[in-house]
């Protein structure tokens, strides 16, 4: 018997036969169709169960698929009308009464009503609901001042919250608030996240795991029918398979281009898409212990780390220089009087000599990714650079990010100086009110790892809270602001600009400021 | 030989069970948990608490352990906390994916590798066993995640010729030809430094048989010089050639992980990876003791190929 036996005829034939492969794969590279948007994502999907579901990446499909009661004006992150046309505000802030949108239907032909709404809101919070067991619902405690839900009429529903809670509107624009089919849900059970159903632009079409996920244009949508005939949702993990698909055509819509790969499409058939967001990255200072519990070396660092270096040369430019603890994409709460801390390490090392803090040692948590982190490890590597100039030891310990947030979360007391980090929100309350009251020490389940204290902010932050006045929560955000800016817990790095870039067959496209990803009039040819 | 295998098949289990106590154990130490990756920023430990509990993860480890075991035993492999869909699902899909990726690559590592080895050894030290040398050291040194990329920017970007990432089309049939064209570039770029391994080490192979007696018997008996190489000495050398290619095909196994995250291939390596940085438990158990039990399968029968060759090896 002979096991192997090659002939030079064999040999031929399966060359041969490999040329005529290679032959047969050269002409299968067509183009995309036009009306068809093929959109690079990040990741697969975890769910397309707006209630399950916590990572931007899957904001970006669920915003095309659903509606929520309200939504954010286009290129703002103030709320207008939505499912719900109008709303009342009892005087006490503790009762809103939306009136909902008539002949709204879902995707699957089941009526939106009053009932629907109630459906979704006891389904996320209420523990004896008979489709709770369709969660997790890690973000349902955004809802979690809600009491009650009441039906008043078919187009008339009243959430009763346990007290004021100004957030609640905004909340309910965010994709946790989005609004699903309840029949859907009756007949998917848990498997609602593979055969959604909404109110949306777009309809669920097709989800082939780690392929793509596809929907289609709902011709009924009460906003208007989209233009495009159907979306395409790919995920492609790799930044740099990303930004190849985006050049060789793959893809007409490439979101979160690294900042390096940016130069790649700098030519006429690109555009490229900026827009800042509600994001901030920061430094968490260790205001309990060492160095940092002097205010004045808490200044000391603002002064001496160079904001704009950082932006322009390791960001390459896709971030602004942050003045304070609140990004500018909340337009109305933001204090435009407040500057950044100049880059200025004569100042710093003035500080660091009045607070006899000179060649004071720091431990610095740093990560190597994760979520709004940017390129943290280059930032890190800079900033103690910046640092150790004018007069700091810096030591860097570096984690992966779940590491790294279970070392920061429970606080920096008797491990680290400073950590790296960076938050995306949807309203200027939930920052803050996380990160830097007094109440919200880790001891007592809040994100305030640095321990700041200051009962004025406290103050202020639970005022703009309960205030249903947006105005007079504006006030009380400014002030809030300004005490935190001088304070210095934090050192207040930059705000990240989102991106995208598409090719010249896309039309009409824009970012929104929430950094959601919104299709219903973009256009491609 | 049928109770050889039945033998060797046996002493696979402890093996497998080592394995299930390993991987549960690395993936209770690592710090970090599915419900601080899943809440992100907003882990308060009261969330991660309540999360933790509709998982099912505030239990004890052994209770833990033993549940998973048991329902695995019968069939049952959990559900993945990122993907939300049952794990075994994920796991064939993807080890679908993974099987057509590596086994392509193995296979042309296979041909190529022996076919260099043989003419190399055919020629010792003439001109064509210098220019396979000297390609065989340039395709072991490039790593093969560089060689994808460089692949990619050139025959996917600037020649067009075949696509960029995936397994399938978006749009069109998901035929052969669709399939080979995904398939080329990642296949290649995966075979190549097992081409290179393979190469030399039959080419050893077969130099040691090239100097035996029956060689020189065969050509003094007037044997033509093709059908010494190929036939006589060949199949002499395979006996030695057939364990490196069982090593080389656990090493494109585990090599698929970077190619597939270059090629963004739904494979079971990336997945992995996907799953470890999430934290998804069950799926990183699940995926790692089903590739386990694949390899253990896979040495056994090159085990048994090799004892099929040559007899004296089953002991």
């Amino acid at each position: 018997m002979s096991l192997v036996s090659f002939s030079r005829r064999g040999v031929l034939a399966a060359g041969t036969a490999l040329a005529l492969m290679l032959g047969a794969a050269s002409v299968a590279q067509a183009q995309t169709p036009p009306g068809v948007l093929i959109v690079g994502q990040i990741a697969e999907p975890k769910s397309l169960d707006p209630a399950a579901v916590t990572a931007v990446n899957d904001f970006r499909i669920l915003m095309n698929v659903y509606d929520g009661l309200v939504r954010y004006k286009d290129g703002t992150l103030e709320v207008e009308p939505a499912l719900a046309s109008d709303w009342t505000i009892s005087d006490d802030g503790t009762e809103y009464t939306f009136t909902l949108r008539e002949g709204v239907t879902f995707h699957d032909g089941s009526a939106f009503d009053a009932e629907a709404v109630k459906f979704n809101f006891d389904r996320m919070l209420d523990e004896s609901h008979p489709f709770h067991d369709t969660g997790p619902f890690p973000l349902a405690f955004f809802f979690s001042a809600v009491e009650n839900v009441e039906v008043v009429d078919p187009l008339t529903v009243k959430f009763t919250l346990n007290a004021p809670y100004a957030p609640f509107l905004s909340n309910l624009a965010y994709p946790t608030g989005l609004i699903v089919s309840p029949a859907a849900v009756e007949a998917g059970g848990a498997d609602f996240g593979r055969n959604p159903s909404g109110t949306g632009p777009f309809k669920f079409a097709e989800w082939r795991s780690n392929e793509a996920v596809v929907i289609e244009a709902n011709p009924d949508y009460w906003d208007g029918a989209p233009e495009l005939q159907a979306v395409v949702f790919r995920p492609i993990t790799d930044a740099n398979t990303r930004t190849a698909e985006m050049l060789a055509g793959g893809i007409d819509l490439m979101v979160e281009v690294p900042p390096v790969a940016l130069s790649e499409f700098e030519s006429e058939q690109y555009s490229v898409f900026e827009q800042a967001g509600p994001h901030v990255w920061f430094l968490i200072l260790n205001a309990k212990e060492g160095p940092f519990a002097d205010k004045l070396v808490r200044q000391a660092a603002n002064y001496a780390i160079n904001k704009e270096a950082l932006v322009n040369n390791v960001l390459e430019g896709t971030a602004e220089v942050a003045a304070g603890p609140t990004p500018p994409a909340f337009a109305w709460a933001y204090n435009p009087d407040l500057e950044p801390y100049p880059y200025d390490p004569d100042k710093a090392k003035e500080l660091l000599a009045e607070a006899g803090a000179e060649g004071a040692s720091l431990t610095f948590y740093v990560t190597e990714g994760g979520s709004g982190m940017l390129d943290p490890i280059a930032m890190g590597t800079a900033m103690q650079a910046d640092l150790e100039a004018v007069g700091f030891d810096v030591t860097i310990e570096t984690y992966e990010w779940n590491t790294f947030l279970g070392e920061v979360n429970p606080g920096l007391e008797g491990k680290a100086d400073m950590a790296e980090m960076a938050w995306m929100t949807n309203d200027p309350d939930t920052l803050p009110f996380l990160a830097l009251r007094t109440d919200a020490w880790p001891d007592k389940g809040g994100f305030n790892s640095g321990y700041y204290s200051n009962p004025k902010v406290d103050e202020l932050l639970e005022a703009a809270r309960v205030a249903t006045d947006q105005e007079e929560r504006a006030a009380l955000y400014k002030e809030m602001q300004v005490i935190v800016q001088e304070d210095a817990p934090w050192v207040f790095v930059a705000n990240w600009k989102q991106n995208a870039v598409t090719s010249d067959r896309v039309e009409n496209f824009s970012l929104q400021p929430s950094f959601f990803l919104l299709l219903d009039d973009v256009v491609k040819n | 030989m049928g109770s050889y295998i039945v033998k060797r098949l046996l002493s696979a289990i402890p093996v497998l069970l080592g394995i299930t106590v390993i991987v549960f154990l690395i993936m209770a130490m690592i710090p970090g948990d599915p419900a601080t990756a899943i809440l992100g920023s907003y882990a308060t430990p009261e969330n991660v608490e309540k999360l933790n509990r509709d998982l099912g993860l505030d239990k004890p480890l052994v209770q833990q352990y033993f549940i998973w075991l048991g329902n695995m035993l019968t069939g049952d492999f959990g559900t993945s906390f990122a993907l939300n869909r049952p794990v075994i699902d994920e796991v064939l899909e993807r080890f679908n994916g993974t099987l057509v990726l590596a086994g392509t690559a193995f296979v042309l590592c296979s041909i190529f590798g022996v076919i260099a080895g043989v003419v190399s050894a055919a020629n010792q030290y003439g001109a064509g066993d210098k220019i396979i040398t000297f390609a065989v050291l340039l395709g072991i040194s490039i790593p093969s995640f560089f060689l994808g990329m460089m692949m990619i920017l050139f025959f996917a970007v600037n020649l067009r010729w075949f696509p960029v990432s995936g397994m399938w089309p978006i749009y069109g049939a998901r035929d052969l030809s669709a399939l080979i064209s995904h398939l080329t570039l990642p296949a290649i770029a995966l075979a190549v430094v097992a081409t290179g391994v393979i190469a030399r080490l039959s080419r050893s192979a077969m130099l040691e048989v090239l100097r035996q007696d029956f060689i020189r018997t065969a050509r003094a008996k007037g044997v033509h010089e093709r059908g010494v190489i190929w036939r006589h000495a060949l199949k002499a050398a395979m006996v030695s050639i057939i364990p490196v290619l069982g090593i080389q095909a656990g090493f494109v196994l585990s090599g698929a992980v970077y190619i597939e995250i270059v090629f963004q291939w739904p494979g079971v390596g990336r997945m992995l990876v996907d799953a470890i940085l999430k934290r998804d438990i069950l799926l990183v158990q699940g995926g790692v003791v089903f590739v386990a039990a694949c390899y253990v399968l896979f040495n056994i029968a090159v085990d048994v190929a090799q004892s099929l060759l040559d007899p004296r090896i089953k002991t």
